[in-house]
């Protein structure tokens, strides 16, 4: 069984973002880029399954601008076998990423498509889900356990309030939390070794998907700042000023 | 423009995110429908009815909607969509999860996560885990949406709208509901809570959360954790607090052993009030404190343990 696995080349999570002073976005100007935290449990995910020799190849598929083959080769050193970059200026927005991901599962037909639950630029957390449905097929969002049995997978979901456990015929969708796997470190041998795994490249319009924008953002602003606070000595000055100056507890 | 909400429920009771939905949706439009689909789900229904600003309720009770199956939730909602302008949900994991397939369907994008209404086509949502703002504008015919619902309002209840049965049933093959463990406690939920007691890394070890919990039993709050206490393995995830778990707004937000991480704040800075308890004084979460106190939390947690009756 083949495992597809798409990832996204997103700031790191460690930066500070800034907002440009012109409204239009966010200032990536020499900002440290990486792979998507989710998109890394992804990888870790489906290495995982090839070492237990129930997927037979990790497919890692991205979407973006060139520099995005640097996130694929990282999950090729952390195992992934190929690649496939579908090359565009911008990143497209979650609706038009599903399609093209949905033209890949048609020609590439993979057991199990494993994928980050959301990416944290954008925010969204849709593209698993759409994929799902463009392809028919189930989906297991939010996956804190992934258990591949013969023709169908078990997926534990972190649902609001608990947990949520349902069996999916295969092919399916898993989109990745948290606590689906520890990810481990790429090796320098296999870091070396990555860069002469095939990776195909191919352009939106071999793949007939139209990726033009749906949404437009009119402008980006720096959140609201949180007046400054004060420091309190002990408890009972802090209990005191929550009752009589903030007044939200009795 | 009629706007479709989606329920927020449990089969047994409406949720209050329904109630903050509607005063969303009537942002967007006179016509405000509620759908309602469970199973054994009745009783929700005859609430959701009474939620005021409502026109209409449409109930599917079935069991295929028992457990909220997005393949099976998805399809309904899309058999309905044609009549409205916008569908809107709740961005918790329900709403999360059939949103997108919805939109998909339909083909229009969906905007996640929406925290202001400017006008029928213009919203505002957060990127970048809260640390930008983006105001966009949907070309799209549909408008499919979640919405952040702490940032609204809990509509009235006190109105009479009439119910609908709907027939529809979809009962996708491909997918099994097996079991579900829910975390059962005394305590309001963390989304709904007016105060929240969280713990992060410097808790050291899940048994050290009970500190938190005899606090939070004294004032009636919510007890969340910050994503280094759930990687830590400290306590389940479903309470966690940031831009991967849930977000809150509560009256009162109290903070101890956390540093602040941009993930974290994600999740609480709207928060009316913000208290942080941290012995170490550089840690940023005290940026966005309104009240800070510097102490060994060990300490200082009896301490508030014993003030509070």
């Amino acid at each position: 069984m083949k495992v597809l696995v798409p990832v996204k080349r997103v700031i790191d999570y460690n930066v500070k973002v800034r907002v440009k002073s012109d409204q239009t976005g966010v200032d990536l100007t020499n900002a440290k880029m990486a792979m998507n935290p989710f998109c890394e449990i992804a990888v870790e995910e489906a290495v995982r399954l090839k070492e237990q020799g129930i997927a037979s190849e990790v497919i890692v598929v991205s979407i973006g601008p060139k520099a995005c083959q640097e996130q694929m080769r990282n999950a090729m050193a952390l195992g992934a076998d190929r690649g496939i970059h579908i090359e565009c200026n911008e990143f497209p927005e979650s609706l038009q990423v599903a399609k093209l991901l949905a033209k890949v599962v048609e020609q590439e037909s993979p057991g199990l498509v494993i994928i980050g639950k959301q990416a944290i630029d954008s925010d969204n957390n849709q593209t698993g889900q759409m994929l799902a449905a463009l392809t028919d097929m189930p989906q297991g969002t939010f996956a804190s356990k992934v258990n591949v049995a013969g023709q169908s997978v078990q997926v534990t979901r972190e649902i609001d309030g608990g947990l949520q456990t349902l069996t999916l015929s295969l092919p399916a969708v898993v989109t990745t939390d948290l606590r689906l796997n520890e990810p481990r470190f790429a090796k320098l041998p296999d870091i070396m070794k990555a860069k002469r795994k095939p990776l195909a490249v191919m352009t939106t319009e071999e793949l007939g998907v139209d990726i033009t924008s749906r949404i437009s953002t009119l402008k980006v602003t720096p959140p609201p700042v949180r007046a400054a606070g004060v420091m309190v000595e002990n408890v009972a000055e802090l209990l005191t000023k929550l009752r009589n100056e903030a007044k939200v507890i009795s | 423009m009629s706007i479709l909400v989606y329920a927020e429920h449990d089969n047994a009771q409406l949720k209050t995110e329904t109630h903050k939905l509607v005063t969303a949706a009537l942002q967007l439009g006179e016509k405000v429908h509620i759908l309602v689909a469970g199973h054994q789900c009745g009783a929700v229904a005859r609430q959701a009815a009474s939620v005021e600003g409502v026109s209409e309720v449409f109930v599917a009770d079935n069991e295929a909607y028992a457990y909220q199956l997005a393949e099976n939730i998805g399809a309904l909602v899309v058999s309905l969509a044609d009549n409205y302008s916008h569908v809107v949900a709740a961005a918790t994991t329900t709403g999360k999860n059939f949103m997108p397939r919805v939109a998909a369907l339909l083909d229009v994008a969906q905007i996640s996560d929406v925290i202001a209404i400017e006008s029928a086509d213009t919203f505002i949502r957060p990127i970048y885990a809260g640390n930008a703002i983006a105001t966009v504008q949907s070309q799209d015919s549909i408008k499919v949406m979640t919405v952040r619902v702490s940032a609204f309002d809990a509509a009235a209840e006190g109105n009479d709208a009439p119910l609908v049965e709907l027939d529809t049933v979809i009962e996708n093959q491909q997918v099994t509901f097996e079991h579900a463990e829910m975390t059962k406690s005394e305590r309001p939920e963390l989304t709904a809570a007016n105060i929240v007691i969280s713990g992060g890394r410097g808790m050291q070890d899940g048994e050290n959360f009970s500190m938190l919990e005899s606090i939070a039993d004294k004032l009636g709050a919510a007890v969340g954790a910050s994503r280094a206490a759930v990687d830590a393995g400290f306590v389940p995830n479903d309470m966690q607090v940031g831009q991967t778990g849930k977000i809150v707004a509560p009256q009162l937000y109290i903070a101890v052993g956390i540093s602040g991480a941009i993930q974290h704040l994600a999740g609480m800075k709207d928060a009316k009030v913000i208290v942080a308890i941290n012995k170490d004084p550089e840690a940023p979460i005290f940026q966005v404190a309104d009240y800070g106190l510097v102490a060994d939390l060990f300490i200082a947690l009896p301490e508030l343990d014993s003030a509070l009756t």
